[in-house]
């Protein structure tokens, strides 16, 4: 699993200053802030609206606009399946059943748990579907001997 | 020293290349052989990764779906000299998927080492820049508008008309921005290209910028390609370092400069007002026209944004001069399209094929049928919001104006190809759900009707008055055809539509199908 760091404010602070300048820097900054805490903190709002002068409820918009920007980390391992028209063609469904009933695991149900399974829109890997990430690593052509050897990896690195 | 080639494309990277690589590492290590691997792009031969290549004196060999276990059996049998293996797969460029392709804009991809300047010069690049810098911005400008190039995102809108209308914009600043939020399914080629050739993208947007009097650029890269966007940043330093990129660019006197930034994961910002506005850090709500963006585009700038695959056909047009790309294709659609094959494919990947070509030939002839080996009974084309065409239109050739006579799109040139098992009723049901979650929620006909969309399919599917309910899914594509500012909303129906008049029998009698169960 992707070690991240715990919230730290002040820390958030030089990183949002960082960037401050930079035209349009809102995103760039979200994307800082996501790649060191693994998701956006409540108390980062404020912080942003205040360094780019703008409201807070314009920074909140755009940190709910975007999928990226979750506002809670992730506990355990997080797994990426895509489900979009190339994966369904190439069977993508028939895993997220696999997953449900073989291991009890459902996707996008927002339940903490050590894996998280979240629906994806295209890695780009469609010539060689289904294609999932686990952790950053992205896997194609999947099957449902290789999603439980997934499975049980994000078991392992989770405990 | 001998060279071994193994892509990191991303997607060789996940059908297990870097493992195939730390393994040829490690072997030859205790082999005490002194090789270089070199990671290469993809060929956009997908089917065969991970495909390792060796230098020969009659060309370049390929080794085709090597796994990490292979590896100890090709240097038995030497294949760092060419030696025989079961994973041969001879000459890389007389396979006919390569062979039979026109590779203009691709001409580079996973022959190069993606990040050496000396390898992309030596390969024909910098060439098109040069010739521009020679004959100055309007006969640049002049030089893609004769190429007919159309924009490769899917609206086809001529690129030189589009640089034209920059070019005479008057600004304090101008900017070019690459549309690389590549998010339809079935699409790879800007990925492919990021990661294989991304100097090409930037002598192709280098050319924009001096054709129309830009300083600044920016490409907007999908975070679900964050392999892509850290090869384009290394990619921008080692430009920067060459002198390519800065105040006097390749010798220029005229200055450009080029940043990398990433989207954050909503489809939508693929629509250009969308993507000026996430870029200038907003919320991805499409912006209404006008003004265009070429007048008032990125912070109220006038604005080139072109699709990847139409900058990355500049350089080509520019080397080899208009007339030679407009003799590719048919009609009004001139020059090449990088198609993709995707879905359920014996041999997914990249074609790059000169505008014109059948969807047949290049599912059967180049991607070999489904590699379930069950009957095709639909082709998506155009991604999400492409057309779903049945069998019998297969012999459809691939260019802008057959593709809208048909009521679908080229879009960004990915095939999805579906087999028989493929249920048309759930794809459309899909095509409204996709475009609910995806919705930027300007719009009420597409952030409404597309939530009613579902409901009301779902309805066909139960069987509840399914007539009235048919008659109400086309009265709301009318509408959201009609009443939506963008392609999202605006095309949804595209895939509704088609797969309501191809495949009729999936959405009739479901109640009666399902009681004979």
């Amino acid at each position: 699993m992707m070690r991240r760091a715990a919230w730290d404010a002040e820390e958030a602070r030089s990183l949002i200053a960082a960037r401050r300048d930079e035209p349009g820097a809102m995103l760039p900054i979200l994307h800082d802030l996501l790649d060191r805490y693994g998701y956006i903190d409540d108390e980062a709002i404020p912080l942003i609206a205040a360094a780019l002068n703008v409201s807070k409820a314009e920074t909140l918009g755009v940190v709910s606009f975007y999928h990226d920007f979750r506002r809670r980390p992730v506990e355990g391992a997080l797994m990426k399946l895509c489900r979009a028209e190339s994966c369904q063609a190439a069977g993508c469904e028939d895993l997220v059943a696999h997953l449900r009933d073989r291991h009890g695991l459902g996707v996008d149900t927002h339940e903490r748990g050590p894996i998280t399974i979240e629906t994806i829109y295209c890695l780009g890997h469609c010539a060689v579907s289904p294609t999932a990430i686990l952790d950053g690593k992205h896997y194609a052509r999947l099957t449902r001997e290789k999603l439980d050897a997934l499975v049980a990896q994000a078991k392992g690195s989770a405990q | 020293m001998k060279r071994i080639y193994v892509p990191a494309d991303s997607t060789a990277l996940a059908m297990g290349a870097d493992e195939v690589a730390e393994a040829i590492a490690a072997e030859a290590r205790r082999r005490g052989l002194d090789i270089q691997i070199v990671r290469n792009g993809s060929r956009g031969l997908y089917w065969l990764e991970p495909l390792i290549e060796v230098d020969s004196a009659s060309g370049r060999l390929g080794y085709g779906n090597v796994g990490d276990v292979d590896v100890a059996s090709l240097f038995d049998v030497g294949f760092h000299d060419g030696g025989a293996h079961e994973k041969s797969l001879g000459l890389i460029e007389e396979i006919p998927y390569l062979k039979n392709q026109q590779r203009l804009t691709f001409a580079r991809c996973g022959k190069i080492d993606p990040l050496s300047t000396a390898d992309f010069i030596a390969e024909g690049g910098l060439v098109g820049w040069k010739r521009a810098l020679e004959i100055g911005p309007k006969a640049t400008v002049e030089e893609v508008l004769a190429s007919g190039l159309r924009g490769r995102g899917g609206a086809g809108f001529p690129t030189g008309i589009k640089w034209r209308t920059v070019a005479g914009a008057s600004g304090d600043q101008k900017y070019v921005v690459c549309n690389a939020d590549e998010g339809d399914s079935g699409t790879f080629a800007d990925q492919m290209l990021l990661e294989g050739d991304p100097f090409t993208l930037i002598e192709g947007m280098a050319i924009a910028a001096f054709a129309v009097g830009a300083t600044k650029g920016y490409v907007y890269i999908r975070s679900e390609y964050p392999h892509a966007y850290s090869v384009f940043r290394a990619a921008i330093e080692r430009a920067r370092a060459a002198g390519w990129l800065g105040a006097d660019a390749l010798g220029s006197g005229v200055a450009f400069d080029l940043e990398a930034r990433l989207g954050a994961g909503a489809y939508i910002c693929g629509e250009e007002t969308s993507l000026l506005e996430s870029l200038e850090g907003k919320r991805g709500q499409v912006r209404p026209k006008p003004p265009l963006p070429a007048l008032q585009g990125l912070f109220g700038k006038p604005t080139v944004i072109n699709n990847l695959l139409s900058f990355a056909a500049a350089p080509w047009i520019l080397a080899h001069g208009a007339k030679a790309y407009a003799d590719f294709g048919m009609g009004r659609s001139r020059g090449t399209q990088p198609f993709q094959l995707a879905g359920d494919i014996a041999r997914g990947g990249l074609v790059e094929l000169a505008l014109g070509v059948t969807i047949r030939q290049l599912i059967e002839d180049f991607g070999g049928g489904t590699r379930t080996g069950r009957p095709i009974r639909a082709v998506q084309v155009g991604g999400p919001l492409g057309a779903y065409f049945p069998e019998k239109l297969l012999d459809t050739e691939l260019d802008y104006e057959k593709m809208a006579a048909l009521k679908g799109m080229l879009g960004h040139g990915g095939l999805v190809v579906f087999n028989d098992s493929v249920d048309l009723a759930a794809q459309a049901r899909f095509a409204f759900e996709f475009c609910a979650k995806e919705s930027c929620g300007k719009c009420t006909p597409c952030r409404i009707g597309s939530t009613r969309g579902v409901e009301t399919v779902d309805k066909i599917i139960a069987g509840r008055n399914p007539e009235a309910n048919l008659a109400l899914v086309r009265d709301l594509c009318e509408t959201m055809t009609d009443g939506s500012l963008c392609a999202l909303g605006g095309l949804t129906p595209l895939p509704v539509l088609s797969a309501l008049d191809h495949f009729p029998e999936d959405f009739r009698n479901r109640a009666v199908a399902r009681a004979a169960e």
